[in-house]
């Protein structure tokens, strides 16, 4: 596009921005369309600053060289989105064991500041992690460069103001109350047009490659775009009340709206945060371990087989409701299901180290991709057996649900990010290596640990809770009342504090490590593996 | 069509067509001479950095 359509388009979106800002019927969509007029008046900025019109040609460029700035991008947006949501994570854990913590001001709650840790992590941090390693992974795979110019910067920026919408949303109040679907109607819309700009670069790069076959990373990472892509088509159906104001309503209601919420709620985990990184694990493991996946066509297999089962099991999220007898099963059986293909693909995982073992004794990042392969096959060992009917009646709606959807999402997520974040940083700033090896492992045993102290806790605090509440004294009435179970979890809640503080530190060194490779800096120390040298 | 012949449908017909869908494609992954073909596919991620 030239700078002057650019300019037109920015200039047009600003206008329309300032005429919804002025007509508002509500301060909260007021600011969201200032914000929006702002984002397009720095996009104006920017524009005019770069335009050439001196109207000498542009030298040529190799037309495969890999567009790798916008992945370095991402690389800065996944670590500062991260640490920022670790912390409101570590800061809502602290809310629930001290409840004085929420100030008892409505901008500092729990309820809104718990929808913004679960959007930071999963949608700010996988996220930005989930785009910029599969920019990076088609281009290697395809040996071609990302498709239709600078399109892949508009996704960058485009999914930061999603991003930068949501959060400020949840914390002035906005919301539709829909689990991990929360922005409003008009947000909805403009992560829409982000993401059809994402699929068609992303196709468009496959279109462009080299390889006639398509290696098995970019059809995870592919199944993920287009499925998120449906669910939020269809979880987001609501009308606003007024095209000037912020609140809409769903055009579903009772038991289908609530199967409605858990299909997207539940593909979002199996889509979002497990096909989008198994994408991330068939190419950086291999990668960093030197050699191919331990079996190509178990990888396929995984694939196929991950698709078809997980898009069923929803349903395990509302046992014991009002949705039908039969749809609960079916959820229930497509969930036991699971178990199959993500043994088969963590196997494989695992596998690809096979004759490469001493590599964990001398190499950190290959640790931290093994345990989160590991994290992933106890998560998913974890989570068919929640979703059986009798085991659920004692598990739903206690931390232990908690404590699961953390080891996949610290654990599984949260590892494999770690370890592709540190393979990509040295090669895309083009550094001889990362500025110690040494700082990656203490990230890897503060995070490691602060995990199991995480869902350990959890899962006393969970079953003894889930006890609690279902304990009947001879006369038939129940033994504990609410609030007393909420006091036994205290010190449950502190572990967990705990926890999630050393995850946090975990990602703080991670930063300090990424910055100094960055700066250039490499740090003397004894490698891996080798005893550090006695003192002179 | 109303809800009871709907679902059953989708309960019997439904599920053994996506369940032979699932079938042909695990048979097609196993097809006489595949195992070379997909450990060249495998070696990608290794050719370029």
């Amino acid at each position: 596009m030239t700078s002057l359509v650019k300019l037109a388009v920015y200039g047009i979106g600003a206008l329309l921005a300032m005429i919804a800002a002025s007509k508002a019927h509500d301060t909260l969509f007021a600011v969201h369309m200032w914000i929006f007029a702002l984002a397009a008046v720095i996009g104006i900025i920017v524009t005019a600053r770069r335009a050439d019109f001196s109207g000498k040609a542009k030298p040529a460029r190799d037309p495969d060289a890999y567009l790798d700035s916008v992945v370095r991008a991402g690389m800065i947006a996944t670590m500062f989105w991260g640490i920022t949501g670790f912390l409101v994570g570590v800061i809502i854990a602290s809310q629930l064991a001290y409840p004085w913590l929420n100030f008892d001001w409505a901008y500092t709650h729990f309820g809104r500041l718990r929808p913004l840790h679960t959007s930071a992590v999963v949608f700010a941090f996988g996220g930005n992690a989930l785009i910029a390693t599969s920019f990076y992974v088609v281009q290697r795979t395809n040996g071609a460069r990302l498709a239709f110019g600078n399109m892949a910067w508009f996704v960058f920026w485009g999914y930061q103001l999603f991003i930068i919408l949501a959060a400020t949303g949840y914390l002035m109040g906005v919301t539709q109350s829909r689990e991990y679907a929360e922005p409003e109607w008009y947000i909805d819309i403009w992560l829409t047009i982000v993401w059809v700009a994402y699929l068609l670069v992303f196709l468009g790069t496959i279109y462009k490659r080299k390889e006639s076959h398509i290696y098995v990373a970019n059809w995870f990472y592919l199944s993920f775009i287009v499925t998120i892509a449906m669910l939020h088509l269809v979880n987001n159906m609501a009308w606003p009340v007024s095209f000037f104001g912020s609140k809409s309503y769903s055009l579903f209601s009772g038991v289908q709206d609530a199967i409605t919420q858990w299909w997207y709620g539940h593909n979002a985990v199996g889509f979002f945060l497990t096909a989008g990184f198994l994408g991330m694990m068939y190419y950086f493991l291999p990668k960093q371990a030197g050699r191919p996946v331990y079996s190509y066509r178990l990888s396929i297999i995984h694939f196929w087989t991950l698709i078809f089962m997980y898009i069923w099991a929803g349903p395990h999220h509302l046992h014991y409701t009002a949705l039908p007898d039969w749809v609960q099963t079916l959820g229930m059986v497509l969930s036991i299901t699971l178990w199959m293909p993500s043994w088969g693909g963590m196997i494989n995982g695992l596998m690809t180290l096979s004759g490469a073992w001493d590599k964990l004794r001398t190499d950190p990042i290959i640790r931290m991709m093994v345990i989160a392969v590991a994290f992933y096959g106890m998560s998913t060992f974890e989570g068919p057996m929640m979703a059986i009917k009798s085991v659920n009646a004692l598990s739903h709606y206690t931390d232990w649900t908690i404590g699961h959807v953390h080891s996949g999402a610290l654990g599984w997520v949260g590892m494999i990010t770690f370890g592709s974040v540190y393979f990509l940083v040295p090669r895309l700033w083009n550094r001889e290596r990362l500025y110690s090896l040494r700082l990656i492992n203490w990230h890897f045993w503060l995070a490691t640990l602060g995990i199991v102290i995480y869902a350990s806790s959890m899962w006393v605090s969970g079953i003894m809770q889930g006890l609690m509440w279902r304990e009947y004294d001879p006369q038939g009435f129940l033994v504990y009342s609410f609030a007393e179970t909420v006091a036994a979890m205290h010190p449950f809640y502190v572990l967990r504090a705990i926890g999630g503080t050393m995850y946090l530190t975990g990602g703080l060194i991670m930063a300090w490590n990424v910055y100094q490779t960055i700066r250039g800096n490499l740090r003397e120390e004894t490698p891996m593996g080798e005893a550090a040298p006695a003192a002179a | 069509m109303d809800y009871e012949t709907f679902r059953h449908f989708s309960d019997s017909w439904g599920a053994i067509y996506l369940f032979a869908v699932l079938a042909i494609v695990v048979l097609y992954i196993f097809r006489p001479g595949s195992k070379k073909h997909y450990d060249e596919a495998g070696k990608i991620p290794l050719k370029r950095d």
